[in-house]
């Protein structure tokens, strides 16, 4: 391949990467440990909701698509407190809901010529500097809140009894947790789309398990997993001519498998 | 040490009796002293159920006191109630003020996705001088797994790093639910002798929780039996003999209790201490 050709565009395609790359990997080793996974997918596909009301209303995208995700965080939390129906069949039911939902309403405010697919598998080559504004504001307020909570959160997320029963207001702890999910998924959004953006968060923290023995090593190993990830998939978009978001994930997926297949390989043979 | 109004306290084993059992501990007992932790009047109703019904308990210092009862007969809820993790619905829980509670939890399933080594375990709860986790670790025969992966762990293994968590803590309280459950027999025991050996050298007392009742009880000073309300209490041959912890366990488990404090009382006597052993029934008085 030839060397990159160094355009605004491409120049800010990568910092938004890198700087959400950051941010997310640690924020998604949380999700692997608290099982969280379909959570978080359900809120980012209800979030389209808020893109949908954001067209509506002439407001910002990503601070629309923010609002909806922490109202569905309040709502999944609600609901996860009955026990007639499970959560996972509650997250299978909302997720495709909202998404559907969210496309009737998407095309019924903006019409056919909607770009729903940018919204879905993001446009990392369309971001403004709006939005890179969104990722470095975000991603400043997601990493003091994730330092300033990583006791309390990894305590809760060892064993949430324990926890409590040392003192630790566990609720308070997960909902500030939820808040700090909804805006990492707000962002990401832009960059890798709303169907991607739990992969994006969760696929560097899975890739990094194996390599470490520590919570800390986790979080530090997925950073820099989701930055590899980040500039390899550009590249890997930019020979191609593919799209950013879909292609940064496929190099995630190809990490992570790799380093469980690695993992796999040298159990069985010890 | 004072009674507790249980609700069908019986009148076979009298409280006096419970010096004559506990030789070596028995001078803490005999003034009243004042209790780390107590329920008043507890009650517990969850969608129309009942599942505590006016419990009285209290714990004093330096002693082990052992909750019993058939599966489902609320120790678990009573455990939460006591420690604030649930409310109840009435009655009150009153802590001493300065009491720092120990809590290892009935089953510590850490998911493996969470990388942590032992030692990392024991800073969450608090702790942050590697040498003091170290001695702690020592204290409690777990010197050798501080560096191991705590989902590598045995049973007893992962018990013994929930005490040292809980000892980290300078507790004065350890709540131990089901503290054995995973452990072999012989773990067992050792575990209660050192359970037993933290509260003579720490001063600690200890809340535990138990289905399987008669090593336990050789090393409670006080067992209290409840199958929603309180069904019996007192010194575990006293509750032994009562006709409603036979009914709730089976004249069997009565005879177990007893022949194992026979056991007991042979290896105090060994040790130098005084008391003679007795029969394999509960014919002492």
């Amino acid at each position: 391949m030839e060397a990159l050709p160094m355009e605004p565009f491409l120049l800010r395609a990568i910092a938004a990467g890198l700087g959400l790359a950051v941010v997310a990997a640690p924020l998604g080793c949380f999700v692997v440990w608290q099982r969280m996974a379909y959570f978080g997918e359900t809120v980012a596909q209800a979030s389209l909701i808020g893109i949908a009301l954001g067209l509506l209303l002439h407001a910002d995208l990503t601070a629309s698509a923010l609002a909806v995700a922490v109202g569905v965080s309040v709502l999944l939390i609600l609901l996860s407190r009955q026990r007639l129906v499970p959560l996972d069949s509650i997250l299978g039911m909302l997720a495709h809901a909202a998404l559907a939902v969210g496309v009737i309403a998407a095309s019924l405010v903006r019409g056919p010529s909607l770009d729903l697919i940018g919204y879905l598998f993001g446009d990392i080559f369309a971001v403004s500097d709006a939005d890179l504004i969104w990722v470095f504001g975000g991603g400043v307020v997601l990493l003091a809140a994730l330092t300033a909570l990583w006791q309390p959160l990894l305590a809760v997320a060892v064993h949430e009894e324990l926890a409590a029963a040392e003192g630790i207001p566990c609720e308070w702890v997960k909902a500030a947790f939820v808040l700090l999910l909804a805006l990492a998924i707000a962002v990401a959004m832009k960059i890798v789309g709303i169907l991607l953006a739990i992969a994006f968060l969760i696929m560097p923290a899975v890739a990094a398990r194996p390599l470490v023995s520590t919570p800390e090593a986790m979080a530090l190993v997925a950073a820099a997993i989701a930055a590899v990830g980040v500039l390899a998939g550009l590249a890997l978009s930019f020979g191609l001519d593919a799209p950013g978001g879909p292609s940064i994930v496929a190099v995630l997926a190809v990490l992570a498998g790799a380093s469980l297949a690695a993992t796999a390989v040298s159990t069985a043979r010890s | 040490m004072r009674s507790l109004p249980g609700r069908s306290v019986s009148a076979a084993a009298p409280e006096p009796g419970e010096s004559m059992a506990r030789g070596q501990h028995h001078t803490h007992e005999a003034r009243p002293v004042e209790t780390l932790l107590s329920g008043r009047n507890l009650c517990f109703a969850r969608s129309g159920r009942t599942i505590l019904e006016a419990i009285d308990i209290d714990i004093g210092p330096r002693q082990i006191v052992t909750l019993i009862g058939p599966n489902g007969a609320g120790k678990t809820t009573l455990v939460r109630l006591l420690l604030g993790l649930a409310q109840p619905d009435h009655g009150i829980v009153r802590r001493k003020s300065g009491l720092v509670i120990g809590y290892a939890p009935q089953r510590l399933d850490i998911d493996r996705a969470i990388p942590l080594t032992v030692a990392r375990f024991l800073k969450l709860g608090g702790a942050s001088d590697p040498r003091n986790i170290e001695r702690v670790l020592q204290e409690v025969g777990a010197e050798r797994v501080a560096e191991q992966q705590l989902s590598f762990l045995s049973g007893g293994e992962l018990q013994r790093v929930v005490l040292a968590r809980a000892l980290l803590r300078n507790s004065n309280l350890l709540v131990l639910d089901e503290p054995v459950r995973g452990v072999d027999y012989a773990g067992e025991a050792e575990l209660y002798a050192l359970i037993g050996r933290l509260r003579d050298t720490r001063g600690l007392s200890v809340l535990l929780v138990s289905h399987d009742l008669h090593v336990v009880m050789a090393k409670s000073d006080r067992v209290v039996c409840i199958n929603r309300h309180v069904c019996c209490s007192g010194v575990p041959e006293a509750v032994a003999r009562n006709p409603e912890y036979v009914r709730l366990f089976g004249p069997d488990a009565a005879r177990a209790v007893a022949m194992y404090h026979h056991e007991h009382n042979h290896r105090h006597d060994l040790a130098g201490a005084p008391e003679p052993p007795h029969g394999g029934d509960a014919k002492r008085t």
